[in-house]
């Protein structure tokens, strides 16, 4: 089988979850496929959905090589928000947009490596860990806004929000760009093999001669720049950095994305490209949702019935009923 | 019980099952009378796992019966099985180490009044019950402070008190001392005075002669042979498993070495409360065999060597150049492997690819930067597949899925890849089956004529007396001597560990 049909034939339940989603807005919102050009730029529902899913989508890329590591980022949300205000704080003090990115992207790679320290080399447990920061984080955030919703009006930032490329939205050119980024990073290199590797078995990983710590300190650290990723672009589309909302439950969403997307708590295989595919569906899920027009204090209730069923289809004693149907059938058959 | 013709407790016939590819067992039999000890052997990968599954129910046969006490049954669980009278103790108990002796015993099945467990009846009736088979222990601690041979027993007298008909040990005595195994012994026989039939599955061709009164031979799947043991010869035995004849010289090695330069040296390589401070030095085409009992510091020796504990004593050289062993990668960045103990929980990555586990070593050595082509690890896996003659459909397979013996053989692999200068074994033929034992055994000494210098732990002396030029004698955490040439005999060796001989021949 060819690589494309060796990873389609593993995305089955991931893509057919994504177009059923699809399916059942187009059912509620019967003009979500029509896709209009406006200024150059392309308006309609999955433009929305592509743009709205994309800081899941950033946040579920560095949670997927986390978890394959069998660990947690719960920070991602927090950081998401330290990101943010840094940079808001940053070009309204005056600095020029590139450092005020870099300012922000730095420190959410400082929050990656903080963790990272904290598991890798103390051997604290990820979910302890990075629940420091998780409730630290938003602290750090409203020191950083003074307590404030600080709102910006530099152009370029918010372009990073707001603009297009091609006629796409700037988020998902971002999110598609640190996919395949992070594919490179991790497929065209030994970098994947080896995260699995610690993920499945770290004693052995670590006599075999891998650096145990080191790669740990990179998932983290990756979790962290892309969560600060993500944090940015949010900050930019609302155009104000908040302290106190500004990511809030996302680490869940992030974690979510994974698991929609096949990926093993327990660490191991990990697929990047289906952990983006997870957190679109998990957006489309979302906007159905909200275009259903239920009264808005169903949303969370229904989102959740929807998950629990898409992880009901995708659990093993599920697997288990389909393939002893099959045999039964095949087995009447012949 | 019935006189005269001793009753078939089990029964099964022309069992089957057939996996994708495989025909994991093929109409075999096997028939187990009551009061008998019934010994089932093969290789890894014979079928013997497969076919106590479906005994147990946790695999479905697609043919052929199986009967207990003369009803046929079709367990779809092990809870069935038991309700039948079928019961299995694995080597690995299966019981939960965090809770009470008494609590192991009637879990599920508690005395209770008023809905509420009666704590103090449950603890007499299990140590009622446990007395029953010579153990006097306290009921009330928790069962992971007990040794495995106790565990054994425990998860023996709950499977019994099941009402089992038929015992299932599954390697019990793979991790016990002489002691502990001859404890088990008498269980074992108490068991079958009682009127019991138990299968019992070892690689330890000795305590068959010991224990049991007859056997069955599983071979790729078939049953090749039911025999009274008694009646059989021990080189008949291996013969009969492995398939050909089989001379008691396989063991013996040509030594015609005149060992090269020195690769490692050790001096003084020591770690508190872990091993006192060695000395060893590790030549070209020399096999350096490590002797001593289980803690005796046999292991911690290869940990240190390796780096993979941090040594706070001593000196390493290679190459007469002093160097720093901080951590693994600096031992495998001089040329060193360490095929581990623990093959399961230190040596194999399970969810990963035969593939992957053997080039892992060299693609960490080369970092991660420098990622081996795919075509380069399709070869190398094949190469060593084919080489190491492991068995495996293709490289792609789980390495989990693969028996013990092809498992170590993929971890040999893993650090032939990376053309080592010394290869350190820790254990390398334990749990493997007889085949693969002499094929390891063959193995390590073609690597040493090929001029590896390789330090070999094993407990099994008379395999170590056979191959070793030099042995270092492990006792309670030291080295007490170091056994060279002509004077390695198992007999010296023994006395060595033993400490009766003095420093003998040191």
């Amino acid at each position: 089988m060819s690589r494309a049909g060796r990873w389609l034939r593993a995305g089955l339940p991931q893509l057919a979850v994504l177009i059923l989603a699809l399916i059942a807005n187009g059912l509620i919102a019967p003009n979500f496929f029509t896709l209009t050009v406006q200024d150059g730029r392309l308006f309609g529902g999955l433009v929305d959905v592509v743009n709205r899913g994309a800081p899941t989508a950033l946040l579920g890329l560095g949670m997927a090589l986390v978890i394959a590591t069998r660990g947690i980022d719960l920070s991602v949300g927090a950081v998401m928000a330290i990101a943010g205000a840094v940079a808001a704080v940053a070009v309204n003090d005056g600095l020029a947009w590139p450092l005020a990115l870099a300012l922000a992207l730095g420190a959410g790679l400082a929050c990656g490596l903080w963790n990272g320290v904290l598991i890798a080399v103390l051997g604290i447990q990820p979910i302890v860990a990075t629940l420091i920061l998780m409730v630290a984080g938003r602290g750090v955030a409203q020191l950083i806004t003074a307590g404030r919703i600080v709102t910006f009006d530099e152009p370029h930032l918010l372009w990073l929000g707001g603009g297009s490329v091609l006629g796409l939205p700037v988020a998902a050119v971002v999110a598609l760009t640190a996919l395949a980024v992070f594919l490179v990073a991790t497929r065209r290199t030994a970098l994947g093999l080896f995260i699995e590797a610690v993920g499945v078995n770290p004693r052995a990983s670590r006599l075999a001669g891998i650096d145990t710590r080191g790669v740990l300190l990179c998932v983290y650290a990756a979790s962290g720049l892309l969560a600060a990723t993500a944090g940015v672009i949010a900050a930019a589309d609302i155009r104000a950095a908040d302290a106190n909302n500004a990511g809030l439950w996302l680490e869940l969403d992030a974690i979510l994305a994974v698991v929609i997307g096949g990926g093993l708590l327990y660490g191991g295989r990990f697929s990047l490209s289906l952990a983006l595919i997870g957190a679109l569906a998990l957006q489309t899920i979302k906007t159905g949702i909200l275009r259903a027009g239920f009264p808005p204090e169903f949303n969370l209730i229904v989102m959740a019935a929807v998950v629990a069923g898409v992880l009901c289809l995708q659990s093993p004693a599920f697997a288990e009923l389909v393939r002893r149907m099959r045999l039964r059938r095949s087995g009447a058959g012949s | 019980m019935t006189a005269g013709a001793p009753l078939l407790l089990l029964e099964a016939r022309g069992v089957g099952k057939t996996y994708p590819g495989v025909r994991a067992l093929d109409g075999v039999d096997l028939c187990v009378r009551a009061g008998e000890i019934h010994a089932l052997l093969g290789e890894n990968g014979a079928g013997k796992s497969t076919l106590i599954g479906v005994l147990t129910g946790v695999i479905a046969k697609d043919g052929g019966q199986v009967l207990v006490d003369g009803v046929e049954i079709h367990p779809r669980n092990p809870a069935e099985a038991r309700a039948a009278g079928l019961s299995a103790v694995y080597q690995e108990a299966n019981l939960l180490p965090n809770l009470t002796v008494a609590e192991n015993l009637y879990l599920g099945r508690q005395p209770t009044r008023f809905g509420l467990i009666r704590r103090r009846t449950m603890n007499d009736a299990a140590r009622a019950l446990l007395a029953g088979y010579g153990l006097d222990i306290d009921v009330t601690r928790t069962l992971d402070s007990y040794s495995t041979a106790v565990r054994q027993v425990v998860a023996i007298a709950r499977a019994v008190d099941l009402s089992a008909k038929v015992l299932i040990l599954d390697e019990p005595t793979a991790s016990l001392d002489a002691e502990e195994t001859a404890m088990l012994f008498t269980v074992v026989r108490g068991l079958a005075a009682r009127g019991l039939a138990v299968i019992f599955v070892t690689h330890f061709l000795d305590q068959v002669f010991a224990l049991c009164d007859r056997l069955t031979v599983l071979r790729n799947g078939r049953q090749v042979g039911e025999r009274t043991v008694a009646d059989l010869a021990p080189l008949d035995l291996v013969a009969l498993m492995l398939g050909k004849p089989l001379t008691a010289s396989h063991l013996i090695r040509k030594r015609a070495t005149t060992p090269g330069g020195v690769v490692a040296r050790f001096t003084g390589l020591g770690r508190k409360r872990l091993v006192a401070p060695f000395d060893l030095e590790l030549r070209q085409g020399e096999i350096v065999g490590a002797a001593g009992l289980l803690g005796s510091g046999r292991t911690e020796t290869a940990l240190l060597m390796f780096g993979a504990e941090r040594a706070d004593s001593g000196q390493v050289e290679v190459d007469g150049k002093t160097v720093k062993l901080r951590g693994p990668r600096d031992a495998i960045a001089l040329g060193f492997g360490l095929l581990p103990e623990d093959r399961k929980a230190d040596g194999v990555v399970g969810a990963l690819s035969v593939r992957d586990n053997i080039v892992l070593a060299l693609q960490a050595r080369a970092g991660w930067t420098k990622p081996l082509p795919r075509r380069k690890q399709d070869e190398l896996a094949a190469r060593y597949i084919a080489l190491l003659d492991i068995r495996t459909p293709d490289a792609d397979k789980p390495i989990e899925q693969l028996s013990g013996g092809n498992q170590q053989k993929a971890l040999l692999a893993r650090w032939l890849a990376t053309e080592p200068r010394l290869l350190i074994l820790d254990e390398p033929t334990r749990g493997v089956d007889v085949g693969a034992h002499a094929e390891i055994v063959r193995l390590i000494e073609a690597l040493c004529e090929q001029g590896l210098a390789l330090y070999v732990i094993s407990s099994e002396l008379e395999e170590v007396a056979a191959y070793a030029d030099r042995v270092l004698v492990m006792r309670e955490r030291r080295a007490v001597g170091l056994v060279e040439g002509e004077a390695i005999s198992p007999g010296a060796l023994m006395a060595a560990i033993a400490g009766t001989a003095g420093e003998v021949a040191a």
